[in-house]
């Protein structure tokens, strides 16, 4: 029978949650040893599924057998019991507990004396064993997003999974921890584990998997297909329903007069420390400023001083004739600067409010949202009403709560808010950040048409492909500072990975 | 062979929807549990009959309908009432109180929509109560014009308990201070404020713990006071106060609702991060709603002492705090407070005469406790489950059953 040879095996899953069905009747196995990529746009229901195999949410209907035999998680206790862990998109880990204590934390046993010195030498074992090497006594909150994942990880393996589900375990790591992933991973495989690796992005499943299942609203479109025997077009149409355009269509830049200028700024991080050191640059109406550059150089402070959430400490910047300092009020800026943030649902939407709410979130003090002191409710109506289809954003109604939105459609109504205004400048930073490929390319379209409009782009990613193709400079930026400037056409991929790793190149 | 053991088990799921009618049914349901729990209370407590004695509170509370039938019929013959006061005396009671419970209640609302815990109502009202006694008895002369009169102590009853509410806001914007602590500490020096006028010091009028009675202009009027050409009104104690907290109430929810600042208080309320991102002024928001709630306390400590005439020293405390829980019960919608708070006014008028005298307080300590209890049950959906602990192996099948 095909049980005895299958890791686990998953049928006719059903999921429902209010007004979707997130899994219907979905078929889904893995071989032990295997890396199974399991691809799909956002909202295709990948997560769920997994979260149902890894015992956190109860299939309305279906089964799940492993090692042959049929079983019911009821909790993530039950599903790691039989070898099955999870790691999420999330970490979820106590930023001021050691490595160590976040591996046994509720865990049973012991029940009382905890030996911790133990622990840490069995973790340290564990990291070596399988090329991922962590200091067990350092503190999460010291520890690089890389080595927090390696650390969730390793708390699965300590709990003895044998079969492990990493959600989108790339969407926060930069080229290089990618390939150390990578590796890590056939390590594992090699071993006995079974890896099923959650993911959008075609290049990163044609590099690491072994079969691929393809999802798309809610159902299984290819199963457990041979990695070898397809092509990134032939998934990418499977995930999509549609062909998609790899390469953005675009005009030379038209640039114009100068809309940003940043002069010799300083920033500090969270925690006090400097972010921006002396950081100067321009970004002129009609063109797009690329900013690349490993994640913590001070990107996040760079959007931040030049939105009004980050006060600079030293430095000038104006936007146009205006000088963005504590005198700005940002109220009044309005639409003129659009800000695509970093975190989209933490920063740029208001989860109770309404869709229709969160859509005039830049605009409600002005006419024609505003009325005198009132807000013209049929106006906020329409509005949304417009937006929602000139961005196709897909939802139940324009008064649902936006916390109901997926990742995809929250970044349309953020874009849709944010550009539908005619902005001058827009700051956007990782615009399509866990966006699947046809949310990526409409949010690439988007801004394109904005520079097309005599908007000034600035792009802060961590995508080298995104920035290649959409800006028409590139700067990389290194520990505060803005370590080059060239024309994207003469930037090599090597030379600016050269950069972003601190070494000076002479453009 | 198979294996099936089975048993229930309380499941606990986060509910995706939350669907507005539930908040009715929590409430209703919160306070039936909490009259069946008060029941227990009352047995332990000596009372032989609950239910008589719930039946007892809302009569006191709010009449029989018999009482109402026969009000009803001398209104309509224009004349006074047969049973005299018991026609529509508790209503007009509980309307009276219903009154500073609505003004307080709304204070606790705009505050809580922005998530700033303002437990502070009562030393504002108080504080409202002070100004609003001394424009009436130290400011104006006796014979200014009533509206005039009644005017300005409103005024300077919003003024005075605006200014105490800016206070912890102030705090809280600038330092960070939590208004918890802050509010809830200025209680005490608004109680002892009140306290040093009237019993120690230099309002009181000689050995009471009193001030002067008001002059007619700086009070309500009363229906009583109209007896002549409404015969009915005879006894009937009920005055505009009910129509300053119903205003107050439809205006607030119109702003908060309808206008822009009422857009910028539930972005604030509901993600202060959002609102930094759209350029929304925390930190004078957070001044300006305490200010907003600490008037609307204000008010309602004018209000209780035009009604009073007098102001004593045992100037009622705790309107802040059933402020608090009205707020909750209504679930900060300014509209269902109006409701709320007369049903309210209801159980602290129709309580008054039992004993031992904590009843009313203990039901509205279980009322709240239950209403959030309840809240919390339908933000998750508990159902009992059946899990079945099985291990069923490959002989699932034909012989299976």
């Amino acid at each position: 029978m095909t049980e005895s040879i299958n890791a686990f095996e998953m049928r006719g899953i059903v999921k429902r949650f209010p007004g979707v069905i997130a899994n219907d009747h979905v078929d889904f196995a893995c071989r032990p040893g295997e890396v199974h990529a399991l691809l799909g746009e956002n909202g295709a229901g990948k997560s769920t599924l997994m979260n149902v195999l890894a015992g956190l949410y109860h299939p309305d209907a279906g089964e799940i057998f492993v090692g042959g035999k049929r079983v019911v998680f009821r909790s993530p206790q039950d599903a790691i019991a039989h070898g099955i862990g999870m790691v999420h998109q999330h970490f979820m880990l106590v930023p001021t507990h050691s490595v160590a204590e976040n591996v046994v934390l509720g865990l049973n046993q012991p029940r009382f004396f905890l030996k911790l010195a133990h622990v840490e030498e069995q973790v340290a074992a564990l990291g070596e064993q399988f090329g991922m090497t962590v200091n067990p006594r350092a503190k999460i909150w010291e520890l690089s997003v890389g080595e927090q994942q390696r650390v969730e990880v390793l708390k699965m393996l300590f709990r003895g999974a044998k079969v492990l589900i990493l959600d989108e375990p790339t969407a926060v790591l930069t080229p290089q921890e990618v390939e150390t992933l990578f590796v890590t991973l056939r390590d594992m495989t090699k071993r006995g584990h079974t890896i099923v690796f959650i993911s959008h992005k075609l290049d990163e499943v044609v590099a690491i998997s072994d079969r691929v299942t393809v999802m798309r609203r809610g159902k299984v479109t290819a199963a457990q297909i041979p990695t070898r025997e397809t092509t990134k077009a032939q998934l990418a149409k499977r995930m999509v329903g549609r062909e998609i355009l790899f390469q953005i269509e675009k005009k030379k830049a038209q640039p114009g007069k100068v809309i940003l200028s940043v002069e010799h700024i300083f920033a500090e991080n969270d925690r006090g420390l400097p972010a921006l050191r002396d950081l100067s640059l321009q970004v002129c109406a009609g063109e797009v400023l690329g900013i690349a550059g490993v994640a913590g150089n001070g990107q996040r402070e760079l959007a931040e001083v030049l939105t009004g959430l980050r006060r600079a400490v030293k430095g000038k910047i104006m936007f146009g004739d205006i000088p963005l300092d504590k005198h700005t009020s940002w109220l009044n800026l309005g639409q003129k600067l659009a800000h695509i943030p970093e975190d989209r649902a933490a920063v740029g939407s208001v989860p109770d409010l309404s869709i229709a709410e969160n859509l005039i979130l830049k605009s409600f003090h002005r006419p024609p949202i505003a009325a005198g002191w009132s807000i013209n409710r049929a106006a906020v109506h329409q509005n949304a009403v417009r937006l929602a289809g000139e961005y196709q954003i897909t939802m139940p109604s324009v008064d649902t709560p936006a916390r109901m939105l997926s990742g995809g459609n929250l970044q349309k109504l953020i874009l849709a808010r944010e550009t539908s205004g005619h902005p001058e400048l827009m700051i956007a930073m990782h615009p399509t950040r866990g966006l699947d490929v046809g949310a990526t390319e409409a949010v690439h379209n988007i801004l394109i048409k904005q520079r097309d409009a005599g908007a000034a782009i600035l792009l802060i990613s961590e995508d080298l492909d995104e920035l290649l193709s959409l800006s028409d400079r590139l700067g990389v930026i290194y520990e505060g500072q803005l370590v080059g400037e060239m024309p994207t056409k003469d930037a090599e991929i090597h030379k600016v990975g050269l950069m972003m790793a601190g070494t000076k190149v002479e453009a | 062979m198979k294996r099936l053991l089975s048993s229930y088990r309380l499941r606990i799921e986060t509910r995706m929807d939350n669907p507005g009618w539930m908040g009715l049914v929590s409430a209703i349901l919160g306070v039936l549990l909490a009259l069946i729990i008060g029941g227990f209370v009352l047995r332990a407590a000596g009372a032989t009959d609950p239910i008589a004695t719930y039946r007892e509170i809302f009569k006191e509370a709010f009449g029989t309908f018999a009482d109402w039938r026969a009000g009803i019929s001398a209104v309509l013959n224009h004349k006074a009432c047969a049973k005299g006061l018991l026609c529509f005396g508790p209503l007009s009671d509980t309307l009276v109180k219903a009154s500073p419970i609505l003004l307080t209640t709304l204070a606790c609302i705009v505050a809580f929509r922005m998530k700033l815990w303002n437990i502070g109502a009562d030393g504002q009202m108080f504080f409202g109560a002070w100004a609003a006694t001394g424009v009436a008895l130290f400011v104006l002369p006796e014979t200014t014009n009533r509206v005039v009169m009644l005017g300005a102590m409103a005024l300077a009853g919003i003024l005075a308990g605006s200014l105490y509410g800016a206070i912890p806001g102030f705090l809280k914007a600038k330092l960070n201070i939590n208004e918890i602590i802050t509010t809830l500490m200025l209680n005490y020096i608004g109680y002892k404020w009140l306290e040093y006028f009237i019993v120690v010091g230099p309002w009181s009028i000689g050995d009471f713990e009193s001030t002067g009675k008001f002059p007619v202009s700086a009070t309500w009027p009363r229906l009583t006071e109209y007896v002549k050409q409404f015969p009915i009104a005879a006894g009937l104690t009920v005055h505009p106060g009910i129509f300053v907290g119903v205003l107050a109430a439809i205006l607030l929810a119109w702003i908060l609702y309808r206008s822009r600042w009422g857009y910028q208080i539930r972005v604030i309320g509901d993600n202060p991060k959002a609102a930094r991102y759209a350029g929304i002024n925390l930190e004078r928001n957070i001044i300006l709603v305490m200010a907003i709630s600490g008037a609307l306390a204000g008010l309602a400590g004018m209000n209780e002492v035009a009604a009073l005439r007098t102001l004593t020293g045992r100037f009622q405390r705790g309107y802040g705090f059933t402020g608090v829980i009205v707020a909750w019960l209504a679930r900060l919608n300014p509209l269902a407070a109006i409701l709320v708070s007369f049903l309210f006014g209801g159980l602290l008028v129709g309580t008054k005469l039992i004993q031992p005298q904590g009843i009313a307080s203990m039901l509205q300590g279980v009322i709240l406790f239950v209403v959030i209890g309840t809240e919390l049950l339908f933000r998750y959906r508990v159902r009992l489950e059946k899990v079945e602990q099985i291990v069923v192996p490959e002989t699932r099948g034909e012989n299976d059953r």
